[in-house]
């Protein structure tokens, strides 16, 4: 994840909003002027928000998927090879019995599955995270944030449109 | 395509939080300010606990097991009754944080985060038993799969050997549940400390800044994880419940076991959330927050849960009526008229009765009366696995080796010593950590908007 504090930033406008219709407003307006490479803060998850930013589906769940599926054939694979490398009669039942195994199986699905979501989260944000980001502690109070990256020839017409949505105040960053 | 992660359902009428977002952050912050006299002694009352117990330990680890009233045909006996107890105790708090977010639940959000830490430090609680049960603590990775000199594996037929791996999972998961959670909260709370404090939450919230990206993968993970947790949690005390089933112990023997002890697991975690939440609200001063309403609900499912188990009690005795297996009638005719009848009726009337109470609504309401109806259901849940766990080991299938179990300083100490590493945890995390989950309240409360009109959630 991108840490708080960045010796280098990167250069664009930083808008706040106090309402959530006019940041949804200026994010809207914004993708309709070709700025595609936003960055909007928020205390809490808001579905006007996603919707406004037409996110795709996280990919975090495809390691969910991965990471079950692992855990439940290490469970099988390790018990039964186990099993067959000390093998002991135990209770009348055969050497590598799969009824008792389908415990570790389980345990080791949910294990690794909720471990690799937990990765795939911290790992996607790490990738995907963009450095260097102008931040304000009110977005993690009450206030929303638009980044938008661009150079000094882009700040005139950005911060025009994000005051006119209805930005309580417009920062310009610079490199 | 658009992707609505987690549309929280309207609040009811009694759920709307009159306060705006930046009210929420203060209010939660504010339960971070230093302590009071009132919280240091009631940490230096569970850190002296505490000290009790380790010290027992240290004397079980000089001597052996010996000092803890073990005589044949009866060794489990309250260290396991206190490790199923424990592991109990957790249940409700996942029952809260993960089956209730996926029921969509708005109630939850208030309560979740004190029972998802109530979950961690309860299992980190039973964890400590099975160590300590087994005597030679210096041995205990010998549980572990793991590559020895004689290539020897441990034997995954046994239910004990699944116990391992169910509690290591429930406690990676849960922790790991606690810990995703906090990160936005801690975030929150980094951006209005200041000094030493905040260079421990600027560590602690892992860089988050809550831009869309962050919370599109965090919407996602949190609701897998909570996908996990649900199957989990049921799957732990079942598989607590087949250390017993497995066997051909009479009393112990039944395939109600797993539903049995779930319900019942759940049902303890219950009174303790209400035994913990209720001082805790009063005293970081988050009425408003945690309501009637929430007490009424956790009432709710207390009395559900009681239900069951009054059920289930009354199921046991019939099934061993109706099995014609002398052993098992004789073993449910001890519980309720044998010597350990003061303990049998302990856990009936703590458990099944006090808890019909619960049908009244002023009852529900009523914070003393919810308060005292949570310590007997704590005292009744850890008679129960006592009665369970003794009154079926105390009379097995040879009468001349029939015992009793008198618990000694060894077992109180242990006992106590569990409770007050639970507590000095809790408390601990209690002031250092935002004990209502800040992002999810916000969630609740619709943001203003300039073209007027209530808010979109």
């Amino acid at each position: 994840m991108a840490s708080v504090k960045r010796t280098r930033r990167a250069p664009g406008v930083l808008g706040s909003f106090v309402h959530i219709d006019a940041a949804v407003d200026a994010i809207r307006a914004l993708r309709a002027r070709g700025h595609r490479n936003l960055v909007v803060y928020s205390a809490a998850p808001n579905h006007e928000i996603e919707e406004a930013l037409d996110q795709s589906v996280s990919p975090v769940r495809l390691f969910t998927l991965i990471g079950g599926l692992t855990g439940c054939a290490a469970g099988f694979g390790m018990t039964i090879w186990m099993s067959l490398d000390w093998p002991t009669l135990v209770g009348g039942k055969t050497i590598a019995s799969i009824p008792p195994y389908v415990v570790i199986a389980f345990e080791l699905t949910i294990l690794l599955g909720a471990l690799s979501t937990v990765a795939a989260m911290a790992l996607f944000s790490v990738l995907q995270g963009k450095r260097g980001l102008a931040y304000d502690p009110l977005y993690s109070d009450d206030r929303i944030g638009i980044f938008v990256p661009g150079g000094a020839d882009q700040v005139g017409p950005v911060e025009q449109l994000l005051r006119s949505a209805g930005a309580v105040e417009v920062r310009h960053e610079t490199a | 395509m658009a992707v609505v992660a987690r549309p929280i359902p309207t609040p009811p009428p009694a759920l709307v939080i009159r306060q705006t977002h930046a009210d929420v952050t203060r209010d939660v912050v504010a339960t971070l300010d230093p302590p009071s006299t009132g919280y240091l002694m009631l940490l230096a009352g569970a850190v002296a606990l505490f000290l009790a117990g380790l010290i027992t330990f240290l004397i079980l680890v000089k001597d052996g097991l010996g000092h803890a009233g073990y005589n044949p045909p009866i060794f489990w006996a309250v260290y396991i009754t206190t490790f199923v107890f424990w592991i109990g105790i957790g249940h409700a708090g996942t029952l809260i944080s993960a089956i209730l977010f996926l029921f969509r639940s708005p109630w939850r959000t208030a309560v979740y985060r004190s029972t998802e830490a109530m979950t961690v430090f309860a299992v980190m609680t039973a964890a400590l038993f099975p160590i300590i049960h087994i005597g030679r603590q210096w041995v205990f990775y010998w549980l572990l799969p793991y590559p020895n000199q004689r290539w020897l594996w441990p034997n995954f037929k046994s239910p004990l050997l699944w116990d391992v791996f169910a509690i290591s999972t429930y406690f990676t998961v849960s922790a790991t549940f606690l810990v995703v959670g906090l990160i936005p909260d801690v975030a929150a709370v980094r951006d209005k400390v200041t000094g030493w404090r905040r260079s421990v939450y600027l560590l602690t919230s892992a860089g988050w800044q809550g831009t869309d990206n962050q919370w599109r993968h965090y919407s996602r993970a949190y609701l897998y994880l909570a996908a996990l947790a649900t199957p989990l949690v049921l799957s732990v005390h079942s598989v607590v419940s087949w250390d017993f089933a497995a066997s051909i112990v009479p009393g112990w023997h039944g395939t109600i076991f797993a539903p049995y002890f779930v319900a019942g697991a759940i049902y303890s975690g219950l009174g303790m959330v209400l035994t913990l939440i209720i001082p805790l609200r009063r005293a970081l001063r988050i009425e408003h927050m945690i309501t009637d309403y929430h007490f009424d609900n956790l009432a709710k499912l207390t009395l559900l849960t009681g239900s069951i188990l009054l059920y289930a009690y009354g199921m046991e005795y019939f099934v061993s009526w109706y099995s014609g297996n002398t052993f098992e009638q004789t073993t449910f005719y001890r519980r309720a008229f044998g010597s350990m009848w003061w303990a049998g009726w302990t856990m009936i009337i703590c458990n099944a009765c006090v808890s019909q109470l619960l049908w009244f609504r002023k009852i529900r309401t009523n914070l003393t009366a919810l308060f005292v109806i949570s310590i007997f259901i704590n005292l009744g849940m850890w008679f129960e696995r006592y009665v369970i766990i003794v009154s079926s080991l105390s009379n097995d299938y040879i009468p001349w080796a029939w015992s009793n179990m008198n618990p000694t300083w060894a077992d109180w100490g242990i006992l106590i010593g569990s409770f007050g590493w639970f507590s000095m945890w809790f408390l601990l995390f209690a002031k250092s950590f935002p004990i209502v989950a800040i992002q999810e309240i916000k969630e609740m409360i619709p943001m203003p908007r300039k073209r007027g009109g209530g808010g979109h959630h």
